[in-house]
């Protein structure tokens, strides 16, 4: 049984990484929490040793077909696309193993589900990659800036046909979606002619054939716009600042980044003001976040969150220091992250990926322990040895696990003759899948 | 959060099905249903409700086209339907090309086509308009699906509703009983140890915090009859690739709609005591090019539903099964600059089945007269629900609606 400090520090890493494990906590505590946020914070995700060694993919540019392409250029074209989007997949998956420091790719995961994009319709790779490094490099800026590389990101103009919105035929979807998902919230009463006037504002994005944005003067809407009590000329960066001024957004933002990181109940009022003090007129996350996760109420929310898949599996593959070096092994988690429903910029939805009890379904318990009994197979357990107690103790230590329950104990204990069953079934105890 | 966003998130994330995983009444198996089968059967042509729900929204107007009204070819030129194409119902209106099953059913007089319907104030978020469908709650949220009230209403055995797919939509949860599950795909049996270990770790620990307890009932509902289950699912289906195109708001079914209607067939015809049936459909979130991709989508529906209604005509147990196919909203009537439609307001309602006198029900909605651009609603989706309680489900709708709902004689 570890101190109540350090089942604090082990929730910590496991909330701001993939899993962890014991001699990480051990690490830590002693630093201790208020030490320790401010250096995962300040970290450089970038710089890591592990995010040196697993270089983010050059992609060839994917050029329109023309109409008259032939039926087998056209099967080449998608043959090129799905394999740069397989080494896409991959390469992300290669770098959450990889890291030292795991909150950069985390923080950058629960970004990429705050502003879902998916490879199902986004068939080009390279502008996934560099939505995906916006998200890294600006995750722990100022909001903002955030949002407003999202409203110009090829990949989310291309995902929310914001490439199709001109001024003579306003397409809402991208303005509405900002609304409701990204940055303030369906319950905030903003009106269906707001949705329509701030995709006025979003008119005449395009696209250069490699790939960055620019903005078409002919396309867009430069007419008067009313848009959330604010009238003028509206464009991009006035329709941001227009949703990002209202009162409900600083809440909204700060409890979704709560919900993905802290707790699956929301904030108590007075957290949740505290919070908002803290993200501030600046709408700075690094502050936000320094705030979350130093909460008291960070550790008071112990056992609401149900890991998601790939939490999970990063997390088992980390602890048991299996590696992942070539696409061949990358493909192999890949093929379980799809058995149990979430792989890497492929979220169901704009709205992201289910949470909670969704992922514990009885096909699912299946996936999770057959995927848990083959990992177990590939790593090196010398650590777990001794008597059957100090092997049930042993594993926990691995796996960054404060204390089994009675239950979970009693069946470790049953199996801990064969140190890789032990592994498997730790990786699969309701300890291990909630945090 | 409000609790207007706080529940729109939970709904979103299918948290509301996790409330009933909590509950113990989530996962069935399909060994306990074949088992009820045979201790408690429903009886032979006992009325049975399967609801499709579309996701993304479908573009009602391109479903149920009316081709000889100029506004619509002056609304969408490039995405209208010409007369010649579409399948025609009378003089003004037809379905898409896509739906020749149901063109079929009609002549059969089997398909109710009910026009105009939505609710007031229309709200053209995917999340919570499907909200508004499942909850039959256009007003206020509510954390209760109309099925799950009538689960509420009516007893206390979950199998009386079953629904495709391991996580529950919001119209199968109620406030003290929750529609089971019946998850898809293949079974892998699993080594002895490790089903003994997590049967095991299903056991409650006075020490579980309410994620852990989750985790606990998950596993208590594990299946344990892995070879009855092969023989009922298809032994060669397959997991959908993740790589295959799918519109930005769409959610729905993981398998394809045959499948899910597949299972809703064998345990119909094994007298499976469960008279609603819920399954999916999504794709239809059509900002874009919108024509091909709504066509393909509703061919899906057009042959997976009236596959499956054929099988049930011709089976003694099939003849008072009836399909109710319902969508979050429609499309805008006027198409954007990309060859798509925003999202809109009211739409068409279909009702398939023996029990269904076939026709046309509700005003159809004008194309001149628009609120904002959009189609007014000339009919309430309740008053589709009220009568599926009542003469269907032979249930008093108002416990689950309310009272004062009028029904339009869709059924026999």
């Amino acid at each position: 049984m570890q101190s109540a400090d350090w089942r604090a520090t082990a929730r910590l890493l496991r909330r701001t990484g993939f899993g962890t494990t014991g001699s990480a906590v051990d690490v830590a505590n002693r630093v201790g929490v208020a030490a320790h946020v401010p250096a995962i914070l300040g970290s450089d995700p970038t710089a890591d040793v592990g995010a040196r060694r697993t270089p983010v993919p050059t992609f060839d540019a994917i050029t329109p077909l023309g109409r008259s392409a032939s039926k087998s250029e056209k099967q080449q074209r998608n043959q090129q696309i799905r394999s740069q989007l397989s080494s896409l997949t991959t390469w992300w998956i290669r770098r959450m193993v990889a890291v030292e420091e795991p909150f950069g790719e985390k923080l950058t995961f629960v970004w990429h589900n705050h502003f879902a994009t998916a490879a199902t319709k986004v068939r080009r790779p390279g502008w996934l990659a560099a939505q995906n490094e916006t998200l890294r490099r600006a995750g722990r800026g100022d909001f903002r800036t955030l949002a407003l590389a999202m409203l110009t990101d090829p990949a989310m103009l291309f995902w929310l046909d914001g490439q199709k919105n001109s001024a003579i035929a306003p397409n809402e979807n991208l303005s509405r979606e900002f609304m409701e998902l990204f940055a303030l919230g369906h319950g905030d009463g903003y009106t269906e002619q707001d949705v329509r006037e701030g995709a006025r504002a979003l008119t005449g994005w395009r696209f250069r054939p490699n790939g960055t944005a620019y903005l078409s003067t002919r396309a867009h809407d430069d007419g008067t716009k009313t848009l959330l009590g604010v009238t003028g000329n509206l464009d991009t960066t006035g329709f941001c600042d227009a949703v990002l001024s209202r009162p409900a957004s600083p809440h909204f933002v700060a409890s979704r980044m709560w919900s993905q990181l802290v707790s699956a109940n929301p904030p108590s009022a007075a957290t949740l003001d505290r919070l908002v003090t803290a993200y501030g007129d600046q709408r700075d996350l690094r502050s936000l976040l320094t705030a979350m996760l130093t909460s008291a109420d960070f550790v008071a929310a112990y056992g609401t969150i149900v890991i998601g898949p790939v939490e999970w599996l990063i997390g088992a593959i980390r602890a048991l220091r299996i590696p992942i070096v070539d696409d061949a092994a990358a493909r192999k988690v890949v093929a379980v992250l799809r058995t149990l429903g979430q792989i890497p910029f492929y979220p169901p939805n704009v709205g992201g990926w289910p949470s909670g009890a969704a992922w514990l379904s009885t096909a699912a318990a299946d996936a999770r322990i057959q995927a848990a009994a083959a990992l177990a197979s590939q790593a090196d357990l010398d650590a777990i040895r001794g008597s059957t107690a100090a092997k049930v103790d042993a594993v926990a230590h691995l796996l960054g696990v404060a204390s089994w329950s009675a239950r979970s104990t009693a069946v470790l204990a049953e199996t801990a003759v064969d140190p890789r069953r032990l592994v498997a079934i730790a990786l699969n105890t309701p300890e291990y899948l909630t945090n | 959060m409000d609790t207007v966003t706080r529940r729109r998130f939970l709904i979103a994330s299918g948290v509301t099905g996790g409330v009933a995983l909590a509950t113990g009444s989530g996962l069935v198996t399909w060994h306990e249903l074949s088992q009820r089968a045979v201790s408690d059967p429903q009886p032979v042509g006992s009325k049975i409700l399967v609801i499709v729900t579309l996701y993304g929204g479908n573009d009602g107007i391109n479903t149920l086209v009316p081709y000889a009204d100029p506004a619509y070819h002056d609304a969408r030129p490039e995405l209208a339907y010409a007369e010649g194409e579409v399948l025609h119902l009378d003089e003004s209106v037809g379905l898409n090309p896509a739906m020749k099953g149901m063109a079929g059913l009609w002549r059969e007089e089997r398909l109710a086509v009910v026009r105009g319907v939505g609710y007031p104030k229309p709200d053209h978020s995917h999340f919570r308009s499907m909200d508004i469908w499942q909850t039959a709650s256009p007003d206020v949220p509510v954390n209760t699906g109309w099925i799950g009230r009538w689960l509420d209403a009516t007893g206390d055995d979950p199998v009386r509703a079953v629904n495709i797919g391991a996580v529950l939509p919001p119209l199968a949860v109620g406030a003290n009983s929750a529609a089971a599950a019946l998850p898809l795909g293949r079974d892998t049996p699993l080594p002895a140890d490790l089903e003994t270990a997590l049967r095991g770790l299903g056991t409650p620990d006075p020490s579980d915090s309410p994620a852990e307890a989750l985790v606990t009932a998950s596993y208590r509902a594990e299946r344990t009859a892995a070879a009855t289950f092969a023989t009922v699912l298809d032994p060669k289906a397959v997991q959908p690739d993740h790589d295959q195109l799918a519109p930005a708001g769409s959610a729905g079914g993981q398998q394809s709609l045959k499948a899910q209607l597949d299972i809703v067939a064998r345990c119909i015809k094994v007298g499976v005591p469960t008279s609603v049936y819920a399954v999916s459909l999504g794709g239809f979130d059509t900002h874009a090019d919108e024509k091909g991709t709504q066509q393909a989508q509703l061919g899906v529906l057009d042959s997976a539903l009236t596959g499956f209604l054929q099988d049930m005509a011709a089976d003694p147990r099939g003849q008072g099964v009836a399909a109710l196919v319902y969508s979050e909203f429609g499309r805008r009537v006027t198409a954007n600059a990309s060859q798509g439609t925003d999202h809109g307001t009211a739409g068409p309602v279909f009702v398939a089945g023996r029990p269904v006198k076939g026709g046309f029900y509700g005003a159809p909605p004008s194309l001149s007269d628009l609120d904002n651009g959009d189609l007014k609603v000339s009919t309430d989706f309740r008053d589709v629900y009220a009568e599926l309680l009542h003469r269907l489900l032979d249930t008093d709708p108002a416990p689950v609606l309310g009272n004062s709902r009028s029904e339009l004689g869709f059924l026999a």
